[in-house]
């Protein structure tokens, strides 16, 4: 558990309100859920609120959240509290860095990174740099293991970072024109850096030389190919019997 | 290795188009309507008969859990399809390249799943941190409305409707009650089962849900006939898998891969292998962070897939590998891996509230050997006790890597420990020295 409370009342705006065009789309968020159930906006709604606010989630804009929404504040305040990428105090204006410090990233070299962030922004993490415009925090898994180490900045990942093209990213936010999201080391995505070892035609080999159209119809069972003759050959069985697990898993 | 035809992730390196007009081309939306038209009977035995174990972690066969949504909704209550789209765990980042380079697949799986279930309502729960992949799956699914692929009058005949919801970064929602929780509006706090979901789930209807790439594989598993899938990998582990290869090897990626592959083979051909050289490898997690580790002597001959990776005493997980050479501190990696828990539990059942904090401080005590020898028995103890004792498996998986990390690397903790006394000095209080102790958060 993390410990997460609001920010200080002097720090707090007095009242919140949604632009028209995010209200609208907030009424539009709620009818994804059967009528009576719109609580389970409460999420989508309080990120957008939080974008609105500059990247941080005011007290005011809780409660007006959770009026609209017609749940007890101290629900919503739950939600808020509960998950850690609303931020409750202000970030930095021009980029709040959330530097992936989970195993896979400091094997290769995350540790680098945040000693960036702390000589860069602030000591410590969640303080604003001197001029406000930028702020770091060190976020449990990103989600983007293989293209370690990397940062998120807003809605865009930064991948396969060094300190220096950490800089270069920053020094982009910092002058207002941030670079291209994704590797910084002109790789493909999540391809080997060294270029793809699989579907090396672009992705669309299916239909070619030894197909002839559509070939994966449900009328054609495909046959297993040569590369599926090699591996052992399994007698098809029903797998009820090899439900050794305890609970059906998610 | 697998051949390109097999593959069923025809464009996981972003290099074709990922909006319809590609999928389509790449053979996605193509007989849906016959399997369809075969009803959830069919669908089931397929999947069944196809061996498809759930991707998400913990191998449940895939047809056997849609076969435990009630066959008719004599009560009213509705069926929900709910596909577990928030990916956390350190290690695993497969389910990233499906949204946002392979969306159809998912949206196509969706639509089959659902009405293999009875549910003619599905939700999508992507993590927080994948808001350019929530943006290219809501892109994918309104094409498909546009389309009419899915929809409440589409054209394959199966009313059903998809949306995307999300989280805000919580690890713990990718457990299914706690998404459910969530998706509810409320703190993802997990459920006590049962009842299950397929009982009492969303909003206390029958729900199954399922993971990214379970759903996704589906559609082609479909088309391309069970005999074909249960054809690749051994016996109990079949089929296809996206694989993640993370950490110290040379070209770390996500690559699809036949199940049961070896080790080695996935290491050398795809992640370049590890960085210095086979010989310089320490040891390796198989399938994200929870998973005990594998030492290096343990790799030699390990085969990927769920009864390869469980006679060397891990577990199979998602087959993210997180790579570990020599140089790696081994102690302090699993230490931020018990911190990663510590800072992701729920709070809601004490021995993991309280359990994962107390051992992230002693194994972060022991990354310096500021420990006394009896408290690694004493750590292994508090881990079997957190293990199985609360309402979800983030306690059990709180408690693995260290069991494994005790198990492989017992003498290297000692070690730290002999090191850190023989350098002690006169006006060191040793392990209880406050000024060393680690702040209690």
């Amino acid at each position: 558990m993390s410990v997460r409370r609001l920010a200080p009342k002097e720090l707090q705006p007095e009242s919140f309100a949604f632009t028209e065009e995010n209200l609208a789309w907030a009424k539009r968020e709620i009818t994804k859920y059967p009528p009576g159930r719109q609580f389970s906006a409460v999420i989508a709604i309080m990120w957008r609120a939080q974008e609105q606010c500059g990247g941080w989630l005011p007290e005011a804009a809780i409660r007006a959240i959770s009026d609209m929404l017609e749940m007890p504040h101290i629900r919503a305040l739950e939600v808020a509290t509960f998950y850690t990428m609303f931020q409750l105090n202000p970030v930095g204006k021009k980029a709040h860095v959330q530097v992936c410090g989970t195993t896979p990233c400091r094997l290769r070299g995350a540790g680098e990174l945040i000693e960036v962030c702390k000589s860069r922004i602030h000591h410590d993490p969640f303080h604003l740099s001197a001029d406000g415009d930028f702020s770091w925090e060190e976020v449990e898994c990103a989600g983007a293991c293989v293209n370690a180490p990397m940062v998120q900045i807003w809605k865009d990942t930064y991948e396969d970072l060094t300190p220096e093209s950490l800089n270069k990213v920053l020094d982009g936010f910092a002058a207002g024109n941030p670079p291209k999201p994704g590797p910084q080391n002109g790789r493909q995505y999540a391809a080997p850096s060294t270029g793809p070892t699989t579907l090396k035609h672009g992705g669309i080999n299916v239909a070619t030389d030894t197909h002839d159209g559509p070939a994966l119809t449900d009328q054609e069972p495909k046959k297993a190919t040569e590369a599926a003759n090699v591996q052992e050959r399994p007698a098809p069985k029903a797998p009820a019997a090899d439900a050794s697990e305890k609970n059906p898993p998610s | 290795m697998l051949d390109d035809k097999d593959r069923i992730f025809r464009n996981l390196y972003g290099l074709d188009d990922w909006g319809l007009k590609g999928a389509r081309r790449r053979g996605q939306w193509e007989g849906t309507k016959a399997i369809i038209d075969k009803g959830r009977d069919w669908i089931i035995s397929e999947m069944k008969a196809s061996g498809l174990r759930g991707r998400g972690g913990a191998g449940f066969p895939t047809g056997l859990k849609w076969s435990f949504m009630p066959k008719d909704n004599a009560d009213g209550r509705p069926s929900y399809l709910v596909v577990n789209a928030d990916e956390s765990e350190p290690g695993t980042c497969k389910d990233r390249e499906i949204m946002r380079h392979d969306p159809h697949t998912l949206v196509e799986g969706c639509l089959i799943a659902g009405c293999a279930m009875g549910a003619h309502v599905g939700y999508i729960y992507v993590r927080g941190e994948f808001i350019r992949e929530r943006e290219h799956l809501q892109a994918a699914i309104d094409e498909a409305y546009e389309a009419k692929l899915i929809g409440k009058d589409n054209v394959h005949g199966w009313p059903f409707d998809l949306y995307v919801a999300h989280g805000a970064g919580a690890y713990i929602c990718g457990e299914e009650t706690a998404l459910l929780e969530s998706l509810e509006g409320k703190k993802g706090q997990p459920r006590l089962k049962p009842p299950f979901p397929a009982n009492v789930g969303l909003y206390g209807c029958p729900t199954t849900v399922n993971n990214v790439e379970s759903i996704a594989v589906a559609p082609d598993i479909l088309r391309r006939g069970a005999s074909w899938f249960a054809g690749i990998g051994r016996p109990n582990n079949v089929g296809t898998k996206l694989y993640g290869i993370s950490g110290h090897v040379n070209t770390p990626c996500v690559v699809e891969e036949a199940m049961s592959i070896p080790f080695r083979e996935l290491i050398e051909k795809h992640g370049g292998g590890i960085r210095g050289g086979w010989d310089n490898l320490l040891a390796i997690i198989p399938g994200g962070a929870s998973c005990p580790l594998i030492p290096a002597a343990d790799c030699q001959d390990l085969i990927m897939d769920f009864d390869g990776t469980r006679a060397v005493k891990s577990s199979f997980g998602t087959a993210g590998v997180i790579v570990m050479d020599k140089s790696t501190d081994v102690v302090a990696a699993i230490a931020r891996i018990s911190y990663f828990f510590k800072h992701e539990s729920c709070g809601q059942c004490t021995p993991c509230r309280e359990g994962t904090g107390w051992m992230w401080r002693v194994l972060d005590r022991m990354v310096h050997g500021r420990a006394h020898k009896r408290e690694i028995d004493m750590l292994l103890e508090v881990t079997k006790q957190v293990e199985g004792h609360t309402i979800c498996a983030l306690g059990d998986a709180a408690a693995w890597p260290i069991q494994g990390l005790i198990r492989a690397f017992r003498p290297e903790i000692e070690r730290r420990i002999d090191d850190f006394s023989r350098k002690a000095t006169l006006d060191d209080q040793g392990v209880l020295d406050p000024a060393h102790m680690v702040a209690a958060e």
